[in-house]
């Protein structure tokens, strides 16, 4: 042994403590990534190597079933990022303001409604967005919304809503007496897995893709979380509104469509 | 006293000040989730809270007494002024200018994200930001540790480094080597992305590389304490150090099995591998080690003292204790903390076992159990030992310290038994609020109000010692001698060299960190395809 200050890498302390260490490493490695993947392995993953891999963590392609089962209708394709629609240009939203001519007939010249249409001055571009390629793939079907948008471009949808989304928001034609604020919209209902309307919708937070529902016609908001619930609407992406729809009474479905009509659009987040 | 008296007693006074501030955010936090008050209407709220009551606690309080004791430790034991006190407060600066930084956007709603990060939500990029200074103030701390240790070999260049010093240097290396994953994760991943620059991230990954920090972190947090359970508990109670060489051996195997360890944090994570998970559960196993080492070496420690004072037969020593001493009463608290909240541990680090209480109220009881309790009641008994030294002044009578450390203990056990309890009923953590009007819930009613309910006890307790130790600021004058830490009961045994020194052990802390993270890390950073769309919290970029 050298003095106080320096060892030797021969040293037995030395030589013991790195001898201990790697023998745990070694032995745990083989249980962990050799044994256990043995004695216990991967359904499906397909011989020792496979399942050795798969123990480390390796992602392999999974095998193709012999017959996948597609889904009987369209699903939505549009993949939404935080930064779409962050900086429009002018040309774009000039070019939204004219095809939106053909919308002002439900959707209203000012973007709002007097036809139980949603409102869209202000809405979220991503929401117009979305909903415009959904009826333009057939991932979402409407006998009037989707003839207007099979004509129309990936480029043009775009623009359509970047031009809503500049518009100033404005009040909804029905002003109903404001009803006080439902337990379902506030809280949600924890134990049905249900948010609060607001996490998504932009009381709260706002999530991509999610519109934001203060003064759309009561009509609208019912029609669509009916179905939503029957199954008739299918274009959220991950059933995140087919879930709750399909744990709401019809009660709490009416109390959610009267108080969010007579919000102001003001109150959700920009 | 102490030469850098200000500088010490500046890390621990905001250490404490901002300790206070978060206890209030808990109280409020149980409070609100418990059947005693009405749901929140707005649960970003509860969010915004846990993100300020986590950051503050985890690596404010935490990196605040860790540098503040350790240039204690440097200047009392090694018996040399600090070296390099201006940087010193340059670091401390940075701590400052990181804290405001963190914590305006996490009180402003813009950085909800928890202080574990959580990808793919993405916060204010000031938030993350804030907390990069605040570790790099902390490696500045590092270097000092390891450069005043230097100052001090050379010119005693056949001595063994003073326990004290041996330990808190230990720290401050792991520190050093442990947050370099939580920095690789906030600088390559989350910062671009909260800066706009990028608009996907990995999240399997950044919890793979925070994990790399998240469990050795809680070492680095309890280094101090376990200093004080050697190098001051002894000294305060009349004892010696039954062994310091099991001393020097517990901390050189928390420096070596603290970090490969960190995935048993992420058992339910799919993109890491199952064989990676058991030998990281099989390395958590080695890590009770130490602590039990120390338990064994701490309660020989203590029954010396309880002998020397006349403390006879099988428990007659225990008697015998100067229960009086709010320092001997800290250490016997700590260690039923320790207890309870290390079996709660050997839980969560089984693969099978923590199925049954992943992300449940469970470990939000053992990680309150072990770091609240275990570790920081031995915080307030390093600030109660060394006040004196610092303000020249006395503090309040001792009645009042051993209250204050009783409502700890207490407040911390109604806290977290039943929060254990709940856990194993199936109780989610992290939620604003809780429909206990439901049948199936409507059992945990009653536990989680005795819990909030200790949640109070606890923020009393530490209104108390802030009481205390601003009380200890104006008491009076008192001259408390030099600083003195335990010494051992044999300390001419030759000490094998290398323990006295750290080069074999962060060999062995880094090849383990390349065995058990090295596979797991690279095959994430090289795949492609994992990355999800980023998901802003508060605002955009």
């Amino acid at each position: 042994m050298s003095g106080a200050r320096g060892f030797a890498w021969g040293d037995k302390l030395v030589v013991a403590s790195i001898a201990l260490t790697a023998g745990i490493f070694v032995v745990t490695a083989v249980v962990g990534l050799i044994a256990l993947p043995y004695l216990q392995p991967v359904a499906g993953a397909g011989g020792l190597w496979n399942t050795i891999c798969a123990a480390a963590g390796l992602a392999r392609p999974a095998a193709k079933p012999a017959s996948a089962i597609e889904p009987a209708y369209r699903v939505s394709a549009v993949v939404l990022t935080s930064d779409m629609f962050r900086h429009p240009g002018a040309q774009s939203i000039g070019h939204g303001a004219t095809i939106a001519q053909e919308c002002a007939i439900c959707h209203g010249p000012t973007g709002v409604s007097r036809a139980d249409a949603p409102n869209l001055a202000g809405q979220y571009a991503a929401a117009i967005y979305k909903e415009l390629m959904d009826f333009h793939a057939g991932a979402r079907v409407n006998g009037t919304m989707s003839p207007f948008a099979a004509n129309l471009t990936e480029q043009d949808m775009a623009d359509v809503a970047v031009y809503y989304a500049y518009l100033p928001r404005l009040p909804g034609y029905h002003p109903n007496v404001s009803p006080s604020e439902p337990r379902i919209v506030i809280s949600g209902a924890p134990l049905r897995s249900i948010a609060p309307c607001g996490a998504c919708h932009g009381t709260l937070d706002n999530k991509v893709g999610a519109p934001w529902l203060e003064g759309q016609p009561a009509a609208y908001i019912k029609a669509q979380l009916q179905a939503f619930a029957s199954g008739a609407r299918k274009n959220d992406i991950g059933q995140q509104m087919r879930n709750v729809a399909r744990r709401l009474t019809p009660q709490e479905i009416d109390e959610i469509a009267g108080y969010y009509s007579a919000r102001d659009p003001a109150e959700a987040a920009r | 006293m102490f030469n850098s008296a200000r500088l010490i007693l500046a890390h621990l006074g905001l250490a404490f000040v901002l300790f206070a501030l978060a206890l209030v955010l808990g109280a409020w936090q149980m409070l609100v989730r418990s059947p005693l008050h009405a749901w929140i209407t707005d649960p970003e709220w509860y969010y915004r809270s846990l993100t300020a009551h986590g950051t503050v606690m985890a690596y404010g309080l935490t990196t605040l007494v860790a540098m503040g004791f350790g240039y204690a430790i440097s200047e009392a034991a090694l018996e040399q002024p600090l070296v390099g006190r201006k940087f010193a407060w340059a670091g401390f600066a940075l701590l400052v200018v990181g804290a405001v930084t963190a914590l305006v956007p996490a009180v402003l709603g813009k950085a909800s994200v928890l202080y574990t990060f959580y990808p793919p939500l993405i916060g204010s990029p000031f938030y993350y930001i804030g907390v990069v200074l605040v570790v790099v103030g902390s490696w500045i701390w590092v270097a000092l540790m390891s450069i005043n240790l230097q100052v001090w070999r050379r010119a005693h260049p056949d001595a063994p480094i003073p326990l004290a010093m041996f330990a808190a240097v230990a720290g401050a290396y792991l520190w050093a080597w442990t947050s370099v994953g939580a920095a690789l994760e906030l600088l390559l991943q989350i910062i671009p992305a909260s800066l706009g620059w990028t608009t996907t991230i990995d999240a399997g990954l950044s919890r793979l590389l925070f994990s790399w920090t998240l469990h050795a972190i809680v070492y680095f947090w309890l280094i101090p304490t376990y200093i004080a359970y050697y190098t001051i508990l002894p000294r305060a109670i009349g004892g010696r150090i039954y062994s310091d060489l099991m001393a020097r051996l517990a901390f050189v195997l928390f420096l070596v099995v603290s970090m490969p360890i960190g995935i048993h944090h992420t058992f339910a994570d799919p993109q890491v591998g199952a064989g990676f998970k058991f030998i990281h559960s099989a390395f958590t196993a080695v890590v009770t080690l130490p602590t039990l080492l120390t338990v064994f070496t701490i309660c020989a420690s203590v029954e010396i003292a309880g002998r020397l004072r006349g403390g006879r037969g099988l428990f007659g020593w225990i008697a015998a204790l100067p229960w009086n001493n709010p320092i001997m009463l800290a250490g016997a608290l700590s260690f039923v903390m320790l207890g309870f909240g290390g079996a709660g541990g050997i839980v969560n680090m089984s693969y099978q076992l923590d199925e049954t209480i992943h992300n449940t109220q469970w470990i939000t009881g053992h990680f309150h159990l072990i770091f609240g309790g275990a570790i920081v009641i031995m915080y307030f008994a390093i600030a109660y030992d060394l006040w004196p030294h610092l303000t020249g002044r006395r503090l309040p009578a001792l009645g009042l310290l051993r209250l204050q450390l009783w409502l700890w203990f207490i407040g911390m056990i109604v806290t977290t038994f039943p929060w254990h309890w709940v856990g194993i009923l199936g109780m989610p953590r992290r939620m604003a609020y809780y429909d206990f009007s439901d049948p199936a819930l409507a059992a945990q009613g009653l536990p989680v109000t005795v819990s909030a309910i200790g949640g109070f006890i606890l923020l009393a307790s530490g209104l108390l010692l802030v009481a205390i130790l601003i009380d200890g600021l104006r008491g009076e004058r008192v001259d408390p001698g030099p600083y003195r830490f335990a010494r051992a009961a044999h300390a001419s045994l030759p000490l094998p060299a290398p323990l006295n020194g750290y080069a074999v052990w962060i060999a062995l802390m880094i090849g383990l960190t390349v065995t058990n993270y090295g596979f797991p890390i690279a095959q994430l950073a090289l795949g492609r395809g994992m990355a999800v769309p980023v998901v802003y919290v508060g605002a955009g970029p």
